[in-house]
């Protein structure tokens, strides 16, 4: 704490000190900023290297017709005339993938929400069930699409035992273009206990004094996790959602390994169309077109929640300062 | 006291009541954990299973009798020496880049004063909401003028420039729980950042960075899309991508599957086993960002 207001009193000096001439500064000083530079110069580099250039690149390219190897060939907006007026897999990948996010992101973040509440009633062998827990999101993805074939498999797979177990009719999963989508939400809750961990790490985290307080002022179990527990850790449910969106967007390897896109193109998620263009076609402008419809698309979805839920975000620095 | 057990000691004083809420809280638990632990019972036993054992409905729990021969006819149809060796070049060198440069640069963003510090790190902690898609295509054309395809310069190359943005924002928010003191006391006996850097923080920071350095192993060992990308030879090929191609090859072959499977998530549940205290440690960190 200490340390931070030094920093903002400092900082608050430097639009002061900028316009002077840099000799005004002290030796030590500009000894600082010059190594504070040097510090950093790998990541900036990359930034720029990595991140930067190619965006520009990508940009350039969405307005190309390009195969890589004969000259490319600016097209103006027609990338992105055929993909939204030209092409139905299009809309079909759009409406696939945003099939599995509507379902898999919020049920994956209630999942794992609810066991991180149940490991932090001071249960006995709570790492036990952690290490359960978080096994499956350590779980390679392609070990995990074959596994997961195999569970779904018609004849002998596990997943048919259980519907018959339990006199339901068996399925064919991921032979069937309507009980697929379902099959992967459920694999993918699969792996919630990746969240299950950082949940707790937060709950575990949130001062007892608060909760002490709380029942000494008469709250009960309700009142004190709808008024203490979910305040305090809605930062990282917040942060849970936001990354949970942009990932699941970008699903890849289940439809790629397990499915290949299909039945009749019922997990023909985006980025398997996207990479299907850009390198089994090598339409690289068309791919890139795609690319930043996809990120335009995850910007104001990702700017809605912001908006809509960013504001039930609690955040308790900004209470402290 | 955890704040749920509170509520039962509290609100149950009748021990009965409490002793139901226990009951239950286990109970839900003890299901959740089978739930979850019944893919991996499927996986290990389909592994050692006979092929006549597999195609029997319904499907049978323990293998009988156990055929280790699984495990060495599929590692030796994937040819899986070549592809770890292979896959720990490309984790090892991708872990070491990322532990030297984050922690390289997350000191001068946490340690160092110097105008525009704060801008510069705001701009490059946004480039991780961006989705890694856009990315691709463009450092795929870079890398292939670069002549860099089918080597494992693509994969290994970049986070030596930064060590990933998410990894410097981790390290950087431990390294700020440091006394400043420490390095104060070191300046004044003469020792230079970089002494500082190496001497003080990178010890101090020492679980941090070793938490962060397991989850970049696991992602480089687990990876596909990148070698799926950039990797086209066969002797070049990760694990991901063998068993990636297996899987196409030997679709009905599960007990050869399984056991490859098992195979390449065994080092990977050892790792966590092995380091589960840096593991929560990271984890911990990771909720830190709120």
């Amino acid at each position: 704490m200490v340390e931070r207001t030094c920093e903002m009193r400092r900082e608050a000096h430097m639009p002061r000190l900028a316009p002077r001439p840099a000799n005004r500064l002290s030796g030590r000083r500009r000894r600082e900023i010059a190594l504070g530079y040097l510090f950093i110069s790998p990541a900036i580099l990359g930034l720029v290297v990595w991140t930067v250039g190619p965006l520009v690149f990508s940009i350039w390219l969405a307005f190309q017709d390009w195969d890589i190897v004969s000259t490319a060939r600016f097209v103006g907006l027609e990338n992105f005339r055929t993909a939204l007026f030209g092409d139905e897999f299009f809309w079909i990948s759009l409406w696939v993938t945003f099939k599995y996010t509507i379902v898999s992101v919020p049920t994956t973040l209630t999942v794992s929400f609810l066991l991180a509440l149940l490991l932090n009633a001071n249960v006995r062998g709570m790492p036990v069930y952690r290490t359960l827990f978080y096994m499956p999101s350590l779980t390679p993805a392609v070990a995990g699409a074959a596994l997961w074939k195999w569970i779904y498999n018609p004849e002998y797979g596990l997943a048919n035992y259980f519907l018959r177990q339990l006199g339901l009719p068996k399925l064919n999963w991921l032979f069937d273009p309507v009980w697929v989508m379902p099959a992967l939400w459920l694999m993918n809750l699969w792996g919630a206990g990746g969240g299950t961990v950082i949940f707790l790490a937060g709950l575990q985290g949130v001062p007892k004094e608060y909760y002490d307080a709380a029942s000494i002022d008469g709250a009960n179990a309700w009142g004190r996790f709808r008024h203490i527990t979910i305040p305090m850790v809605s930062p990282i449910i917040f942060y849970n959602l936001i990354i949970g969106i942009i990932n699941t967007f970008q699903v890849f390897t289940a439809g790629y390994l397990m499915t290949n896109g299909g039945p009749s193109n019922a997990t023909l998620f985006y980025v398997l169309y996207l990479y299907r263009n850009a390198f089994k076609w090598l339409n690289m402008g068309y791919a890139s077109a795609l690319a930043w419809i996809l990120f335009l698309l995850v910007l104001v979805v990702t700017m809605f929640v912001f908006k809509y839920i960013g504001q039930m975000v609690y955040y308790q620095e900004e209470i402290r300062a | 006291m955890s704040h749920l057990a509170r509520t039962a000691s509290r609100r149950y004083r009748n021990p009965w009541r409490r002793y139901l809420f226990r009951a239950t809280l286990h109970a839900t638990l003890i299901a959740m954990g089978v739930a979850f632990c019944v893919p991996f019972v499927w996986l290990v036993g389909s592994s050692l299973k006979e092929p006549a054992q597999i195609w029997v409905y319904p499907p049978e729990w323990i293998p009988h009798p156990v055929r280790w021969a699984n495990y060495t006819e599929a590692l030796a149809k994937i040819n899986f020496l070549r592809l770890a060796l292979n896959t720990l070049t490309v984790s090892v060198f991708f872990t070491l880049g990322l532990a030297f440069s984050a922690s390289f640069c997350a000191y001068g963003f946490a340690k160092l004063q110097f105008p525009g510090r704060d801008l510069i790190f705001m701009v490059l902690l946004s480039t991780t909401m961006l989705p890694g898609i856009v990315l691709m295509i463009p450092q795929f054309i870079m890398f292939k003028y670069l002549g860099w395809i089918d080597t494992y310069l693509p994969l290994i190359v970049p986070v030596y420039f930064g060590g990933g943005a998410f990894n410097t924002f981790l390290l950087r928010q431990f390294y700020r729980t440091i006394p400043a003191e420490l390095s104060d006391a070191a300046r004044i006996d003469g020792c230079s950042e970089f002494g500082i850097y190496a001497r003080i923080i990178l010890p101090l920071a020492k679980p941090a960075l070793t938490a962060v350095s397991i989850f970049g192993f696991l992602f480089a060992w687990n990876d596909f899309m990148g070698p799926l990308i950039y990797i086209n030879s066969e002797a070049k090929k990760t694990i991901a991508l063998g068993l990636g191609a297996f899987v196409n090859v030997y679709q009905t072959q599960w007990n050869w599957l399984m056991a490859a499977s098992v195979t390449m998530t065994l080092p990977t549940v050892l790792i966590f086993l092995a380091a589960q205290r840096y593991f929560v440690q990271g984890i911990v960190l990771t909720g830190m960002r709120g």
